[in-house]
C-alpha cells in the first residue's frame, strides 16, 4: 500500500478496462486522444518532490491508496437542496462523485444563446467542435495529472457560446464528492468556448462530505476568441479529508478578457494550475486568488501566464491567510515573448501568517525576451500589523475580534472582485467563519 | 480616578519611564509637557497597554483596579481613551464599522445591550458635530490617506463616541490648522464634565489656551521633573526647557 504505484496502477487497469467495453467509440478520434494521453500517463507516473512543479506538494499520500471512480450516490433532492447556495439564479448543474446528475440539475438560458451539455453527450452531437478545441490547451506533456484526466475524458460539461451572444445566466458547476461510504474519485473535464464577442460566466464549485477521502482531478480547458469575455471562478469549500487537484487551460485572442477568480475557502490538500496563453493584441487577463488554510491544510497555487502578442495586459493578485500548520505555495510564471512587446504585467502575492507554524513558499518566475515591456511582480509573507492591532485594541475591540476583522480586511480585497453577487456572498460567508474559527 | 505610582518601564534593553508619579481626579485637567524623547508617548502608550513595553516597576491603580493588569481592551472597557500622536491607518476597515465593533464591545463587557444601527446613525450624527467631522470621512476605510488633521480630528471624533473616563490625548494639536485647533479643542471641552478627566500631552502652550490646564507637569529623561499650575506653561513657552535641563542635570551630577 506504501508505493507510489498503487493508484497509478489501477487506473491503468480501469482504462484498459472500461476500454474493452466500449464498442464504436475505440476507434473514434477522441478515443485516439484519450489512449496517446493515458500512454502520457504511464511514462510520467505521479511526481514526486523531486519533480521542479511539485517540490512543495507532495501527493505521496494520495497515490499509495485506491479510490472507487464515479462511484453512486445517495444523495437526493433534499440532501442537495441542504448544499445549495443560497440566493443563486442561473444554470446549475450537479455532478455527484464526477457524474452529471441531471434531475438535480437546472438549465435556464435559452439554447440559442448558450449549448450546455455533458461532456459524453457534446462528443456525440458536437464532434466537429470538440475536435477543434478539446485538448487543445490543456497540456500534457508534464503533467500526470492532466493526462489522466485526458484518458478518462468522459464527466464534465461542454459550454458553447456562440458569436456576439452574452449569457444572462451565470452557469454553476457544482461538484459534489459524497465520500459518506468509502474513498471516492472524480476527474470532470470541461471544455468551454466563447465566441467572438460572447460574454459568459462560468463557476465550478467544489464541495466533498463524509469522513472518508475524496479525490478531484478537474481540467478545464477555456477558449475565449476576439472581443470575447469570460468570468471564470473556482471556489473550493471540501473536508480536510479532500484531496483537490486541477488545471485550468485559458486560450485567449485578440481583444479578449478574461478572469478568474480562484477561492479555497477549505479542503485538504488542494493544488490549482492556471494557465492563460495570451495570443492575441490588446487582450486581458486578470487573475485573482484567495485562500485561507488552517489545520494541516495545504493549498498550492501555479500560475503561468504566456504573452505572446504585443500590447496585451495581464493583472495578478493572490492573498493568503494561513493559519496553524496550515502550507501555502504560490508559483507564478510570466512569459513575455519576443513578439510580445509593450506588455504590461502585474503580479502580486500577499500572505498573512497567523501563526509560527504556517508556512508560505512562493516563487515569482518572469521570463522576458521582449525589451519594451512593464512588468512587476511583488510577493510579501508577513504578520497581521501590531500597531494596527493595538489601535484597534485600544477602544476596546479585543484582539480576537481585531485579529478576524484585519484578517478580512485584507481578504475584501479579492472577495470584491467577484461579480456574481450571491457566489461573493456565500464565499464572504466562507471566509468569515473561517476567519473567526479558533 | 487615576493614581501611578513609581511606574518604570523600558523596551528591549531601554530604560524609558524611571519612576512615574502622578494622580489625577475627576473633573481635572493635566497638561504633560517635555522635550522630544523624553517618554510621554511611552507613558501614554503603558497606560493604554501597548505589550511592547515591559513594565518593570510600580503600579497604576484606575478606579481602585490595578490598570496593569488588565488587557487594552479592557482597559479602553473600563473608561480609558488614548488619542495616537500618530493615529495608525487600517486598510480595508471603514470608521464607522471599526467603531460600531468597539462601541458593542465594550458595552458588551459593561454587560449592556449592544447598539442597533438607527441608534447608530443618531449617536454619530451627534458626535459628528462636536467635531465637525464629515460623514464621507467615516465611510472610508480608517485613517487611510486621511490628511495629518483629519486623523487628528477622528481621533476626538472616537472619544466623543466612546464617552470615555479617562482621555489621554497625544499631541492631538499637532498637525492641526488654526481653524481645526479651535474646533478639536472645543469638541474635548464640550467632553468635559465633573466626573472625567483630561491628560494632554502638547509643546505648545496655544492648545492650552483653549484646554485649560489644572496642572502642568514637565516630563524629562522619564520623570516628571516639575509640576505647577497653568502658569507654567505659559513660563516655558516663554524660556523653554533649557533651565530645567540644567536644573535636573546638576542634581544628577551632584547625586
Ligand atoms: N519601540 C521603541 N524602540 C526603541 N526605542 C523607543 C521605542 N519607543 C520609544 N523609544 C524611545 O523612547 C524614548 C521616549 O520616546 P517617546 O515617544 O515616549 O517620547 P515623547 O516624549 O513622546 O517624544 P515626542 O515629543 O517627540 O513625541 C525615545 O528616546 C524613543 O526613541
Ligand atoms: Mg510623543
Amino acid at each position: 500500500m506504501n508505493s507510489n504505484t498503487d493508484l497509478k496502477a489501477q487506473l491503468i487497469a480501469d482504462f484498459k478496462d472500461a476500454e474493452g467495453k466500449m464498442n464504436g467509440e475505440a476507434k473514434s478520434p477522441i478515443h485516439l486522444v484519450r489512449q496517446q494521453a493515458l500512454q502520457t500517463f504511464d511514462q510520467l507516473g505521479f511526481p514526486t518532490i523531486k519533480h521542479e512543479e511539485w517540490k512543495y506538494s507532495n501527493v505521496k499520500n494520495l497515490v499509495s491508496q485506491s479510490f472507487a471512480f464515479n462511484a453512486p450516490s445517495d444523495f437526493s433532492a433534499a440532501d442537495v437542496e441542504q448544499m445549495a447556495i443560497p440566493n443563486l439564479d442561473g444554470n446549475i448543474l450537479y455532478f455527484i462523485n464526477g457524474v452529471y446528475n441531471e434531475s438535480l440539475s437546472t438549465i435556464v438560458s435559452p439554447t440559442d444563446e448558450v449549448v450546455i451539455l455533458p461532456l459524453a453527450e457534446a462528443i456525440k452531437s458536437h464532434a466537429d467542435v470538440i475536435e477543434k478545441y478539446f485538448n487543445q490547451y490543456a497540456d500534457s506533456a508534464d503533467n500526470a495529472f492532466t493526462a489522466v484526466n485526458t484518458a478518462f475524458a468522459k464527466n464534465g460539461v461542454f459550454i458553447y457560446v456562440p458569436e456576439k451572444k452574452v449569457v444572462e445566466q451565470p452557469i454553476i458547476l457544482r461538484f459534489i464528492a459524497d465520500a459518506r461510504e468509502t474513498n471516492v474519485a472524480a476527474q470532470p473535464r470541461n471544455l468551454i468556448i466563447a465566441g467572438k464577442r460572447a460574454e459568459v460566466k462560468v463557476a465550478e464549485a467544489f464541495r466533498s462530505f463524509g469522513e472518508n477521502v475524496s479525490f478531484t482531478n478537474a481540467v478545464t480547458e477555456v477558449y475565449v476568441a476576439e472581443e470575447a469575455n469570460v468570468h471564470y471562478y473556482k471556489v473550493q469549500n471540501e473536508t480536510d479529508q479532500s484531496y483537490n487537484i486541477g488545471t485550468t487551460a485559458v486560450y485567449q485572442e485578440g481583444r479578449s478578457v478574461f478572469t478568474a477568480n480562484t477561492v479555497t475557502a477549505n479542503g485538504g490538500f488542494v493544488r490549482n494550475n492556471l494557465n492563460i496563453k495570451i495570443d492575441g493584441e490588446y487582450a486581458e487577463a486578470n487573475m485573482f486568488g484567495l485562500y485561507i488554510p488552517n489545520g494541516k491544510q495545504h493549498v498550492d497555487n501555479h500560475t503561468a501566464v504566456d504573452h505572446a502578442k504585443p500590447n496585451s495586459n495581464s493583472n495578478e493578485l493572490y492573498k493568503g491567510i494561513l493559519k496553524d500548520k496550515s502550507t501555502g505555495v504560490f508559483n507564478g510564471k510570466i512569459y513575455v515573448r519576443q513578439d510580445a512587446q509593450k506588455t504590461n504585467a502585474f503580479q502580486s502575492c500577499k500572505n498573512v501568517l497567523i501563526s509560527n507554524d504556517a508556512t508560505m513558499n512562493t516563487k515569482p518566475q518572469l521570463e522576458i525576451w521582449a525589451d519594451d515591456v512593464k512588468c512587476s511582480h511583488g510577493t510579501t509573507t508577513g504578520q497581521l500589523n501590531d500597531d494596527a492591532l493595538f489601535y484597534m485594541q485600544a477602544r476596546g475591540i479585543s484582539k480576537d475580534s481585531a485579529r478576524a476583522l484585519l484578517m478580512l480586511a485584507f481578504a475584501q480585497e479579492v472577495i470584491d472582485k467577484m461579480e456574481i453577487p450571491a457566489i461573493k456572498e456565500y464565499l464572504e460567508g466562507l471566509i468569515v467563519e473561517k476567519i473567526y474559527q479558533a | 480616578m487615576l493614581k501611578i505610582n513609581n511606574l518604570q518601564a523600558k523596551i528591549g534593553e531601554k530604560e524609558i519611564l524611571k519612576g512615574i508619579n502622578l494622580e489625577v481626579k475627576a473633573g481635572e485637567v493635566h497638561a504633560i509637557m517635555g522635550p522630544n524623547g523624553s517618554g510621554k508617548s511611552t507613558l501614554a502608550s503603558v497606560l493604554a497597554g501597548r505589550e511592547d513595553y515591559e513594565v518593570t516597576g510600580g503600579s497604576v491603580d484606575f478606579f481602585g483596579k490595578d490598570l496593569l493588569d488588565l488587557a487594552p481592551e479592557e482597559r479602553a472597557a473600563e473608561g480609558i481613551f488614548l488619542a495616537f500622536q500618530y493615529p495608525v491607518e487600517i486598510p480595508g476597515v471603514s470608521t464607522t464599522n471599526f467603531l460600531k465593533t468597539a462601541v458593542n464591545e465594550i458595552r458588551k463587557y459593561r454587560g449592556e445591550e449592544p447598539l442597533d444601527a438607527v441608534q447608530f446613525l443618531k449617536m454619530f450624527k451627534q458626535k459628528m458635530s462636536y467635531v465637525n467631522i464629515d460623514q464621507s470621512l467615516l465611510n472610508r476605510a480608517l485613517n487611510e490617506g486621511f490628511s495629518g488633521g483629519e486623523k487628528k480630528r477622528n481621533e476626538i471624533f472616537q472619544m466623543a463616541v466612546l464617552e470615555p473616563k479617562l482621555a489621554i490625548l497625544d499631541e492631538t494639536d499637532s498637525g492641526l490648522d488654526i481653524d481645526a485647533l479651535r474646533i478639536v479643542a472645543e469638541g474635548v471641552n464640550k467632553l468635559k464634565s465633573p466626573d472625567n478627566a483630561t491628560i494632554v500631552v502638547t509643546h505648545y502652550q496655544r492648545l492650552l489656551d483653549y484646554i485649560v490646564p489644572d496642572y502642568v507637569h514637565v516630563l524629562y529623561k522619564g520623570r516628571i521633573v516639575k509640576s505647577g499650575t497653568k502658569e507654567l506653561a505659559l513660563e516655558l513657552e516663554e524660556r523653554g526647557y533649557d533651565w530645567i535641563k540644567a536644573e535636573v542635570d546638576a542634581a544628577e551630577v551632584s547625586a
